[in-house]
């Protein structure tokens, strides 16, 4: 088969799967539509990874062609079309993969689920438009996949749509994502506008005309065309990628069936703004301004909304705020220009987050769909497959030496403090303090769900029991690659130009090729793990963990009585929620209230408007009375007219 | 070889029709809707036929068919389509079938309803097909009565002050565009659009005139202050009547500012650019926001569509600043084609939108949010065609509503950072009124005793929202096409509009 042909067939297997279980999901039934999605999934899956394959060991050049064109208008030429490079590749195969995994393990999760079809569809339809995006040759596919991952988004959050936290939540997602859409559409027109295309290639080759070019939309300050692309382009993945204060709408998001908080809001549209910035890091690379607006922003999400998870009691939302946190220590990476960096910690996240999400969710399953963690503990001795999973996820997740999260961590860590850019200090100090907070909110989680007493109720607890296979096979699946991808990809990723053809970086920003000269190998870089300030900062998180919810449980509630100022301000995540709801929500509406009311109601309308005809009416009433339809006042009339006209004249002669 | 006359036939053929099925209705009422459904669909046959013999590579009209009409006059039946036309005459057919079969669930006299809007689709495509200003001006304004009846004999309880202030307003614009073709005749002795286009005038008169002509079209597309008839006018229609409005009516004003304003007035349209770049930008937000209030539905999807046209009025008027701000043109084209796009677009969501509230109020006789909620649990199927028109009036990528929306903001950025950024706001404000109003309706615990006792689609309904669904989807898709046809005639329009034509 022609490679093309092969490459159209991955994003289109799963459109066709989501067109036939949506559409005919009730005569198809339950299991055909589970089956149509999963073979289509585990095609794209299959062919991702041959294209990785040939990618990564075969040298295949990189395809960069259209497949067809959308419009041609005004020397613009829109295209939909194909850009596999290694970054693409290496997108395909997370997603494909994380994507089959989830939709095996939904049939178990969602068995009971009237929506069984819908949400096989939808989770069918997400994978399409994810591909869409990581395979998108321009900015207009890109967008278009950018906004189609939102809508599916927006369809899973409000999965349940009688439930109206959940139908909240997807209105709130797509409204904030659209805030930042409002971003990225601006930096897509300034692209079209300055390098006049929107192909990323002609693009990339037309930067040096641009390159030093200044505007001023304000009268009289100047500012670099490039920093405001690049901004306006961040503020894009701000929405997409949740970096603060556009993240509120994903802890919101857990309103949506488990699976796809796995899929969806950890390991793959979440990190879609990450790799937005990877793959235009051309542009990015001339901008260090933008670059150090992207390292602020990366580290205050790193550190303050991970500190969030440490007060939260679903154990979905402490997930939640960990993705958020992670999705910080990306950004960073993308901040100090260590794109491959980011690249990879996302793709370890993805296995490993997804992992613990999904065990997350097998907890959910055997305790009847209950999230509180006060009513859980020792729910390991009923199912050890989860919990041993999800210890793997979380030693992976705090950066445990030779666990996956620990190369990329460590990494990213290493990355800013090699780094000169504006704004390192406060990023080094960020996520170094974000070390301790990701342990702590880790292993309460790990203590509070799997060991300790038992809080559940007998009913509840006479039931807990492991989950079915479909549900413990995705859980072992996504724990290799969560243990061992590191190990196995960091050298040939991040030193050994494997993501080259795809990543720019200008000499002068290269810090991936300082922390090369200490890299020694893998083994030798787990070992030296041991011996970091990073692994201690680490460990004392866990031992703060396991003292206080092993050993010592009144001392939670104990701190949170002294410092309970503090816990407010956790309780209420620094108020953004609050700010939205109230002040823009709120202020938006009634702003929209007065200006229907007074404005379009009574000045326009009633006033002007209706006010008009009344004053024709009232005129006409005037005039009606002349015509009375009495002969003599008409002669009258007709006399004292001549009599003046006669006047007039005799005057004027 | 005889040639059809084909665009006579798509004016007089609907119109003959309307006669028919009205003498039908009388002695056999069995056959009026057979006749009016095969008869709508002949006429958009013969559309296709059109588009088919459609050259795009010329921007001269096509099609043309002139005979003296008024002799004392210079006044000729002269008609033609150029690359900005047929498309429009294309969305009149098409919406032309739709209401027809919408309109098969009337009960009051149904044969008159149907022949109405026959006779109302014929009109339409007169107004589109017109090549003497004055033809134009007797089909603009002869289109006023049929739907001066559809809203006043089957309109809702208020509709006598509906359909007053429908006709005053279109009216009273129209009368100023009629002294200016009088003025221009006295000029130039001539009523073809073709030779106004190249009639010299001075900048003085060139003012007036553009603001003649502004006022007749801003009233129709409605602009901003003159809109407020357009709620009143939807919120009273029949559903048929609202969809061919919303759809088809509108863009006449948007087509006169094409036809019209621009070509014959290229030195006012410039001066005075900014007046109505201002106002699109008001409509688009301002309106925006008056839409976020609204609890009814057809007046919420009313006041979308007055926000939504704004970007056709804004994509129409981007040429002389993008020429100002960059001394090139290049960007304009793409204004213009994004104004053009998002008419047609607009014509299928908004027809779509309003047909998805016609499917709620043949149920449960209200237009109120507040009387549904949870309609998705008793009309699964209707709710996936209403979520994805709602989605495309946000302007989803892949929808339609995408299509124009993004051109006009690429466009406008190359004026103006400002005209973007305000233009931009859309993706909120219309994602925050149209998927705020799906929460309240769609999504939910069944509301009430009417909600719970809703029937999924008939027939009916799922052929004219599948017709829709594909035209939505197929445009956001794929524009090619739509984009090709229109694309030598925009190029050729601004090569005429900016020079100027003060001699």
């Amino acid at each position: 088969m022609a490679i093309k042909t092969l490459i159209g067939l991955i994003p289109l297997l799963p459109l066709i799967g989501s067109i036939i279980a949506g559409l005919f999901g009730r005569q198809i039934g339950r299991s055909a539509a589970h089956w149509v999605t999963i073979l289509a999934v585990a095609g794209a899956f299959g062919l991702s990874s041959v294209v990785a394959w040939e990618v990564f060991f075969n040298d295949l050049p990189v395809l960069n062609y259209s497949v067809y064109t959308w419009a041609v208008v005004d020397g613009f030429t829109f295209e939909v079309g194909f850009l596999i490079d290694s970054l693409t590749a290496l997108m395909m195969v997370v997603v494909t993969f994380v994507s089959l995994m989830v939709h095996i393990y939904t049939i178990g999760y969602m068995h009971d689920d009237p929506g069984y079809q819908r949400f096989f569809a939808y989770i069918n339809l997400f994978t399409f438009a994810m591909l869409m995006l990581v395979m998108a040759n321009n900015f207009l596919q890109l967008f278009f996949g950018w906004e189609a991952v939102g809508l599916v988004s927006y369809l899973l959050i409000g999965f349940w749509f009688k439930k109206d936290s959940a139908v909240k939540a997807n209105l709130k997602a797509f409204l904030v994502n659209r805030g930042g859409d409002f971003g990225l559409v601006l930096g897509v027109a300034a692209v079209a506008y300055y390098m006049g295309s929107l192909d990323y290639a002609t693009v990339f080759a037309n930067l040096d005309s641009v390159v030093g070019q200044t505007m001023s939309p304000i009268g009289g300050v100047e500012w670099s065309v490039m920093t405001v692309i690049c901004i306006a382009l961040f503020i894009g993945a701000m929405g997409k990628s949740a970096q603060a204060p556009l993240h509120v709408w994903l802890p919101d998001s857990m309103e949506g069936p488990t699976p796809i908080s796995a899929l969806i809001h950890a390991a793959t549209m979440v990190t879609a703004g990450i790799f937005m910035v990877a793959r235009l890091s051309p542009l990015f690379e001339q901008s260090a301004t933008a670059l150090s607006f992207i390292l602020v922003i990366g580290a205050f999400t790193a550190l303050f909304l991970g500190l969030i998870g440490i007060v939260q009691n679903d154990i979905k939302r402490v997930v939640a705020y960990s993705t958020l946190s992670q999705l910080g220590y990306m950004t960073v990476a993308l901040g100090v220009s260590a794109y491959s960096v980011a690249i990879f910690h996302l793709m370890t996240h993805a296995f490993f987050k997804a992992l613990l999400f999904l065990g997350a969710g097998s907890v959910i399953i055997a305790l009847h769909h209950k999230q509180d963690m006060r009513q859980m503990g020792g729910l390991a001795r009923y199912m050890p497959i989860t919990a041993i999973t999800a210890w793997l996820g979380s030693l992976a997740l705090i950066g445990f030496p030779f666990f996956s999260g620990f190369y990329s961590k460590d990494m990213i860590i290493e990355a800013v403090k090699a780094s000169d850019r504006w704004g390192t200090g406060f990023a080094t100090f960020a996520v170094m303090a974000g070390v301790v907070v990701t342990s702590m909110y880790t292993f309460r989680m790990l203590y509070l769900t799997f060991h300790g007493p038992t809080r559940m109720d007998e009913a509840t607890r006479s039931h807990a029991h492991e989950s079915p296979w479909v549900v413990t096979l995705p859980l072992i699946a996504l724990a290799i690659p969560s243990v061992a991808v590191g190990y196995l990809t960091i050298e040939p990723l991040l030193f050994g130009g494997a993501l080259a053809d795809a990543i720019t970086v200008l000499p002068a920003n290269d810090v991936v090729a300082k922390l090369s000269e200490k890299f020694h190998g893998a083994f030798a870089f787990g070992l030296h793990g041991f011996v970091t300030p990073v692994f201690w900062l680490a460990m004392l998180g866990v031992a703060i963990s396991t003292y206080v919810y092993l050993f010592n449980p009144k001392l939670a509630e104990q701190a949170k009585q002294r410092f309970h100022f503090i816990w407010r301000i956790l309780d209420n995540k620094y108020g953004f929620d609050d700010f939205y709801q109230k002040v823009i929500a709120g202020g938006s509406l009634s702003l929209a209230g007065g200006l229907s009311t007074w404005f379009d109601g009574r000045l326009i309308d009633n006033a002007l408007v209706n006010g008009t005809a009344k004053m024709v009416g009232q005129f006409a009433m005037l005039t009606k009375r002349l015509q009375t339809g009495f002969v003599f006042h008409y002669a009258f009339t007709m006399i004292i007219g001549l009599v003046a006209l006669l006047a007039a004249f005799a005057w004027l002669r | 070889m005889f040639e059809w006359p084909l665009l006579s036939l798509l004016i007089w053929l609907p119109i003959g029709l309307a006669v028919l099925v009205a003498v039908l209705g009388q002695a056999h009422a069995t056959l009026v809707k057979p006749v009016a459904l095969i008869g709508a669909l002949v006429v958009f046959g013969l559309s296709v036929v059109l588009y088919l013999g459609f050259d795009p590579t010329t921007a001269a009209y096509q099609f043309q068919e002139r005979m003296i009409w008024i002799e004392a006059f210079n006044i000729y039946y002269h008609l033609g389509v150029d690359g900005l036309a047929l498309p429009l005459i294309l969305l009149t057919t098409l919406i032309g079938v739709l209401v027809i079969i919408g309109g098969f669930g009337i009960k009051d006299r149904p044969h008159l309803y149907l022949a109405a809007f026959l006779v109302l689709e014929g009109l339409m495509v007169g107004v589109f097909a017109a090549m003497d200003a004055l033809l134009f001006y007797v089909f603009f304004e002869a289109m006023l009565v049929p739907m001066f009846l559809i809203i006043g004999i089957w309109g809702g309880p208020n509709r006598i002050y509906a359909t007053v202030k429908f006709f005053l307003f279109t009216f009273f614009g129209s009368v100023f565009m009629l002294i200016a073709l009088i003025w221009m005749y006295l000029q130039g002795g001539s009523f073809q659009i073709t030779d106004l286009h190249n009639l010299p005038i001075a900048l003085n008169a060139q003012i007036l005139i553009f603001l003649a002509f502004l006022i007749a079209f801003a009233v129709k597309i409605p602009m901003w202050p003159v809109h407020t008839w357009l709620p009143d006018a939807h919120v009273e229609a029949p559903t048929g009547g609202s969809v061919v409005l919303a759809a088809v009516m509108l863009k006449i004003g948007g087509y006169g500012l094409v036809r019209f304003s621009l070509p014959i007035t290229p030195d006012a349209a410039a001066a005075l650019d900014w007046l109505v770049i201002g106002l699109s930008l008001v409509a688009i937000t301002y309106i925006g926001f008056v839409a976020l209030a609204q609890s009814d539905m057809k007046k919420l999807i009313a006041y979308s569509s007055i926000s939504h046209m704004g970007f056709v009025t804004l994509g129409l008027f981007l040429t002389f600043a993008i020429a100002r701000q960059s001394g090139e043109l290049t960007g304009a084209g793409l204004g213009i084609s994004g104004a053009m796009v998002q008419m047609v677009s607009h014509g299928f969501i908004s027809a779509a939108m309003f047909l998805c509230v016609g499917v709620l109020y043949d149920r449960v006789h209200s237009r109120e949010i507040s009387s549904y909620g949870g309609v998705a649990n008793t009309m699964p199927w209707f709710a996936v065609f209403a979520v994805l028109f709602f989605m495309a009036n946000s302007g989803l990528p892949g929808t339609s509503g995408f299509v124009g929306e993004f051109m006009v903001i690429v466009a406008a950025f190359h004026a103006n950072v400002w005209f973007a950024l305000v233009a931009a706001t859309t993706l909120l404000l219309g994602a925050a009124y149209s998927l705020w109003l799906v929460k309240r309706v769609f999504y939910g615990e069944v509301a009430n005793h009417s909600v719970a006792g809703l029937k999924d689609l008939e027939t009916k309904e799922w052929v004219m929202l599948v017709t829709l669904a594909v035209f939505v989807i197929g445009l956001g898709v794929w524009p090619f096409p739509l984009v090709e046809m229109m694309e030598v005639s925009i190029a050729e329009l601004i090569d005429h509009i900016v020079e100027s034509k003060i001699q």
